[in-house]
């Protein structure tokens, strides 16, 4: 369990366990629950009432807009943190930090952008 | 994957040399430890939030099963282990069952690279309380807790009804944005300690917790961590009052308890996160710190420290649960888009300057009272300039129109009111044909 891939490998270790007692719950809940459906148990529980219409349902454009906002700040988070991390050293200093100033200003300009054109805005 | 190998090459001055040389049953001592602290906090937590939360509203709380009903999420585990498990006729079979897993496994795997104590010696063995950690440790938690909200938006969907659909919507967007807010939040930590490893960051704060110097920090992570994990008052893809169960509507049995799994576990590991990155970790809180030559801080007491941090932090959230209504959906992103996002950023580039400054020599004192007050002063004027005018604009803008449409078709589905439309109570409520057959 060495080296750079050692530590994943352990990760991965309790991942298995993870997926192990998942695995256990979801067999013994087989064994052990009582199974006596009848149409009415298998309808969409919904609300409690029988469901009415199509089982999907439209939903607003505007989640799909954040998706699109999300990516910008993703990106950012790809730059970012590796910056945060060397910034401090020898050799980095006053130019990496303005360059992280530009950066961040052009992310500024395309949330400012998003919120001026009421993409924000909750209808 | 592209930004874990160049932070694998840029914090190559990590030392993470007292981990990998523990024996095979160290690991898997280590690893059921933390596996069995897990679902055993579960249980744990299971109870104290309702026995709090009973308290809070003076209410006895679960009190039957064991001694002050400590046995209460034991009970009920096995209650939900042995119901029927009812799979709906109409859901999308391999992403329904996929989605409890999704959501329970990854929550796990975080614990990993959690720092619990320092060095300390088991059975002979030297070994760090922590099974493992990786150059781009915090980076590894923030991935796992998005796998997780896959769990979430596939259970919305696989689900084919409108309530799990909207609440996995809801929860899709509110973990992007908070995810955001987070990750700005903790780049100051990564500025101050120039590490991504969880007990890099810890040892960093050996002389002061980041809790102090980077206090918007820790305030931005703390409310983002609720945001993250859909605990009230931002559980807005769960809420019961609008959307049922949310997107776990249609579970039932052992794949509910899986997505409560995954929300206790998430909450322990975000809590611990919190305390590990803005509280030192496992490190003693100031005045014990000064006993005996720091012999609190070796040994197996910083587990203590550390489970007393974490268990605060637990406790903060049954608090906000009790305490705190439910924000409105609207509210909540525009908390995380128009505040915490913009303030976050500010924030870093704050943090950078200073950093930066008391590199080139000057001291934090200097460098507060030349540059940090000026700038204060400027934000304080510009802040109370800004207000008096929006108080003139609110106060000129003409009222809006009620929408005509409020009123007019009134035997259209009911609809929430429109911003500044008069609440419509005429309306006859309309029972008939809502259940059939």
């Amino acid at each position: 369990m060495h080296g750079y891939f050692g530590g994943y490998a352990l990760v991965g270790l309790l991942g298995l366990v993870g997926v192990g007692f998942v695995a256990v719950g979801l067999g013994a809940n087989r064994l052990l629950r009582p199974w006596r459906v009848t149409p009415e148990k298998l309808l969409t529980y919904e609300s409690g009432v029988d469901p009415v219409g199509e089982d999907w349902s439209q939903s607003h454009v505007r989640y799909y807009v954040y998706a699109f906002l999300y990516v910008v700040f993703a990106v950012d988070a790809v730059f970012l943190f590796p910056w945060a991390t060397v910034f401090a050293l020898a050799g980095f200093g006053a130019i990496s930090l303005g360059e992280m100033f530009v950066f961040l200003g052009f992310l500024a300009v395309g949330l400012v952008y998003a919120w001026k054109k009421g993409v924000l805005t909750w209808v | 994957m592209n930004a874990a190998s160049i932070l694998a090459a840029t914090s190559g001055g990590a030392d993470l040399g007292a981990f990998g040389r523990d024996p095979w049953w160290l690991i898997l001592l280590k690893t059921v430890v933390i596996f069995l602290f897990l679902v055993l906090t579960t249980l744990l937590m299971i109870w104290a939030e309702r026995r709090i939360v009973g308290r809070m509203q003076q209410r006895p709380g679960p009190n039957r099963v064991g001694p002050f009903g400590l046995a209460q999420g034991l009970a009920d585990g096995v209650k939900l282990m042995l119901k029927e498990d009812l799979i709906p006729a109409l859901v999308d079979k391999p992403l329904y069952i996929l989605a409890p897993v999704v959501s329970a496994i990854p929550a796990f795997l975080s614990f990993a690279v959690i720092p619990v104590g320092p060095e300390v010696s088991i059975f002979g063995h030297k070994t760090p309380l922590q099974i493992t950690d990786l150059p781009v440790a915090v980076l590894f938690i923030l991935a796992m807790a998005s796998i997780g909200v896959y769990g979430i938006v596939l259970a919305g969907w696989s689900s084919q009804s409108p309530y799990p659909l909207l609440g996995g919507l809801r929860s899709a967007a509110q973990v992007i944005s908070y995810e955001v807010a987070m990750g700005l939040a903790l780049a100051g930590v990564f500025i101050y300690a120039g590490s991504l490893s969880t007990s890099e960051i810890v040892s960093a704060q050996h002389s002061l917790w980041y809790a102090l110097p980077l206090f918007p920090s820790f305030v931005m992570y703390l409310v983002s961590m609720v945001g993250e994990t859909n605990r009230a008052p931002f559980d807005l893809p769960e809420a019961e009052g609008e959307l049922v169960g949310g997107f776990h509507t249609e579970y039932a049995s052992i794949k509910f308890a899986m997505f409560f799994l995954a929300e206790y576990i998430n909450m322990t590991t975000v809590s611990a996160l919190a305390t590990t990155l803005f509280l030192g970790g496992w490190r003693a809180p100031w005045p014990l710190s000064l006993i005996d030559h720091n012999a609190l801080n070796h040994g197996w007491w910083p587990v203590l420290w550390f489970l007393a941090k974490m268990f605060t932090l637990l406790f903060g959230f049954i608090w906000l649960r009790g305490t705190l209504p439910r924000l409105r959906y609207d509210q909540f992103m525009a908390l995380g888009w128009k505040i915490l996002i913009p303030a976050s950023l500010v924030w870093i580039l704050i943090v950078a300057s200073f950093k930066q400054l008391t590199n080139l020599g000057y001291t934090r004192f200097q460098v507060l009272a030349y540059v940090g007050i000026p700038l204060a002063l400027i934000v304080l004027v510009a802040s109370f300039f800004l207000e008096n005018k929006t108080v003139e604009t609110a106060e000129t803008e003409p009222p809006p129109d009620p929408p005509a449409a409020a009123g007019a078709d009134r035997n259209s589905y009911p609809v929430p009111v429109l911003t500044g439309a008069p609440p419509v109570h005429d309306i006859e409520p309309n029972i008939e044909g809502v259940r059939g057959g």
